[in-house]
């Protein structure tokens, strides 16, 4: 069967992660890996798993882009670069799954809004942050019950899967995945708050999710709705694990989330990290079936406008 | 003893208006704010920190919401010192550059940047956002006990190489000893450059809040967090009128009216506080496991929602290695204790 042709950007612990996830895709392959420092672990690991490498960033890639056939292309730098890397394959008429905070595209949660961006012409879609992959679909189960006025997560993330982009750029990840739990989750005001603990053994990833409602939460609706919800993100993520609630309190709805990832690059306690890009490579796999059935044409985008990446 | 301190002098900085809301579960009002920071400022205190409990951002179901704004908070009391600064705490994760900027502009001059022991790379943007505001800037290093000397030298030395002035050992647990003081400060004053400060900030939970705090600055240490009258999270912070008495004792230069701060202590703070804040069972519990200051109303409430003693629960908490920020795994953990003992059961698909 024909598969889509993907390059990686970003050779840190997410893109070097994807090749796993994309590796097991039935429609997608990965191809090239992009880099910025010759040395880097990853860039190496791709070399070793058979892709074809540079590690002078996106410019070394943009040559290749057309006799390789690439349509479409994963960015796992940061906010601050990844505007123009979109840019310049955009024009190429390469496809563009962002998994930086830059969100200049449309917001991406799969089991809530994916089918909604495939019929029309996006070359551009945004994964948030890990947080928001792994608690939005909650906020989202809550909101299609009843109206909730304010949506809070709380993401406890184990120290080693953290990378030095993330932790450098904290508030950047605040901003989005808040802002994130609003436009995708269905909540008038969203928060997002982020604990690095470095426990050893490291912790799962865990994540609260909060919801008030506007009335009185309906317990039976909403706690199907959850449960509903969790089975969705279980097919592309399968240690995605209720531990408690929903429990209600007065109009406060409580869910407890364990994240246990496949163990690819990193081990099983990352699953912040498997969340991430197997909710990117979800994405890119139902814009894959539509390019193979024909359904879906990428139009080189000319001269896109440069939106300011970061807040 | 007294004499080779005689003559060091150390700036104190109030800690009742921020740590102290977490002991009135973040319900002090614009008014009392003002009227403890008023006579705070009359006693001679140079630094009074003044935000919501968990810092700028910390308005949250997670850790509560206040009764005012950080804003509202900040301004109201600003705009009424004589001579105290105005300082609030910001935990990278929590609060943002967004909100310091806030809290600047509503009139705080002074600021601690807070991370966990060993997770110091996730403030530069802050620290140096704080610097660019020409704030007083201490990197804060919480749960200290939770990182050796020779860590503690290396997280603050980043925290150094950020902007910070000032580097912080937090013993958010009131868990350490003297000499883990000792080790920990003096590692610090080996590393960091000699104009760069050292500071501590002490729970009085093992009752070692005073002596923690002298060791720090025999170690180097010249400033030191406390609360008058011990208004604080857990058993409270080192109690600041004792200290400043011991400081006059031992010739420690504090710049204190010490009768005036015993009086701010006695006819403001006490009459503040909906329980006594003191060594008690569960603070003491707190200080002997290990465990983050701030979980120990959360505690009591799981507690009482799901019929688990909280000492049960603090010390399930400190075996998991929960730190600061994770309230949330407080009813977590009490909802799967409550499951192991038979008293709460599982919702499935089929019952829903």
């Amino acid at each position: 069967m024909t598969k889509i042709r993907c390059a990686l950007i970003g050779s840190g612990n997410i893109g070097t992660d994807l090749i796993y996830k994309i590796k097991r895709s039935p429609v997608l392959e990965p191809v090239w890996m992009v880099g910025i420092d010759p040395e880097s672990e990853g860039l190496a690991r791709a070399r070793d798993m058979g892709l074809k490498t540079t590690a002078e960033g996106v410019d070394g890639l943009l040559p290749h882009v057309l006799e390789d056939n690439i349509q479409i292309a994963f960015d796992a730098t940061s906010a601050y670069v990844h505007a123009e890397n979109s840019r310049k394959l955009n024009a190429l008429g390469v496809m563009m799954i962002d998994l930086t905070p830059a969100a200049i595209g449309p917001l991406c949660v799969p089991p809530v809004n994916l089918k909604s961006y495939t019929d029309k012409n996006v070359m551009n879609v945004n994964m948030i942050s890990c947080a928001g992959q792994a608690t939005i679909p909650i906020v989202h189960a809550v909101a299609r019950v009843q109206g909730v006025r304010y949506a809070e997560i709380v993401a406890s993330l184990a120290s080693k899967s953290i990378g030095p982009g993330t932790r450098a750029n904290l508030d950047e990840f605040t901003y989005t995945t808040s802002n994130a739990i609003e436009v995708v989750g269905g909540a008038r005001k969203g928060k997002a708050l982020a604990i690095i603990n470095p426990a050893e053994p490291p912790m799962i990833m865990r994540n609260t999710i909060y919801c008030l409602t506007d009335d009185a939460p309906d317990q039976a609706a909403i706690t199907r709705s959850v449960l509903q919800m969790i089975g969705e993100v279980q097919k592309y993520v399968p240690g995605y694990r209720l531990v408690n609630g929903p429990a209600f309190e007065g109009d406060k709805v409580s869910v407890f989330m364990e994240v246990k990832g496949l163990g690819d690059y990193l081990p099983t306690y990352a699953g912040n990290l498997d969340i991430m890009t197997a909710a990117a490579t979800r994405t890119a796999e139902m814009f894959a079936e539509e390019i193979i059935a024909g359904s879906l044409k990428l139009v080189p985008t000319k001269a896109a406008a440069v939106t300011e990446a970061a807040q | 003893m007294t004499s080779n301190l005689k003559g060091r002098k150390v700036i104190l900085h109030d800690m009742c208006l921020r740590d102290g809301m977490h002991a009135k579960r973040e319900q002090i009002s614009v008014e009392q704010m003002v009227k403890l920071a008023t006579a705070l400022d009359d006693a001679g205190m140079p630094y009074i920190q003044a935000t919501h409990g968990a810092g700028l951002g910390g308005n949250s179901v997670q850790h509560g919401f206040a009764l005012a704004s950080n804003q509202a908070y900040i301004s109201a009391v600003a705009s009424r010192m004589k001579q105290a600064k105005v300082s609030v705490l910001l935990i990278p994760g929590l609060g943002t550059m967004k909100e310091l900027q806030e809290a600047f502009d509503a009139g705080a001059r002074s600021v601690h940047v807070a991370t966990h022991c060993t997770e110091a790379d996730t403030s530069p943007q802050h620290i140096a956002y704080a610097r660019k505001l020409g704030m007083d800037t201490t990197g804060f290093l919480m749960m200290a006990h939770l990182n050796d000397a020779a860590g503690i030298a290396k997280q603050g030395k980043q925290m150094e190489s950020y902007g910070a002035q000032t580097v912080y050992v937090t013993d958010s647990a009131g868990y350490m000893l003297p000499d883990d003081v000792r080790e920990r400060v003096a590692a610090l004053r080996d590393v960091l450059k000699p104009e760069t400060e050292i500071g501590f900030h002490g729970h009085h939970n093992l009752g070692m809040g005073i002596a923690n705090s002298i060791a720090a600055i025999e170690a180097g240490a010249s400033r030191i967090d406390g609360s008058v009258g011990g208004l604080g999270a857990g058993a409270g912070n080192t109690p600041l009128e004792v200290f400043a008495a011991v400081c006059d004792r031992m010739g420690i230069e504090t710049g204190i009216d010490l009768f005036k701060l015993m009086d701010v202590a006695e006819d403001i703070v006490l009459p503040m506080m909906d329980h006594l804040v003191r060594v008690d069972r569960e603070s003491l519990t707190l200080g002997f496991a290990g465990v983050y200051s701030t979980f120990l109303l959360h505690a009591k409430k799981a507690a009482h929602a799901y019929g688990i003693p909280a000492r049960d629960i603090l010390i399930e908490l400190g075996r998991k290695k929960m730190i600061g920020g994770q309230e949330d795994m407080i009813q977590d953990t009490a909802m799967t204790m409550a499951k192991d003992r038979g008293l709460l059961t599982e919702p499935t698909l089929a019952e829903a």
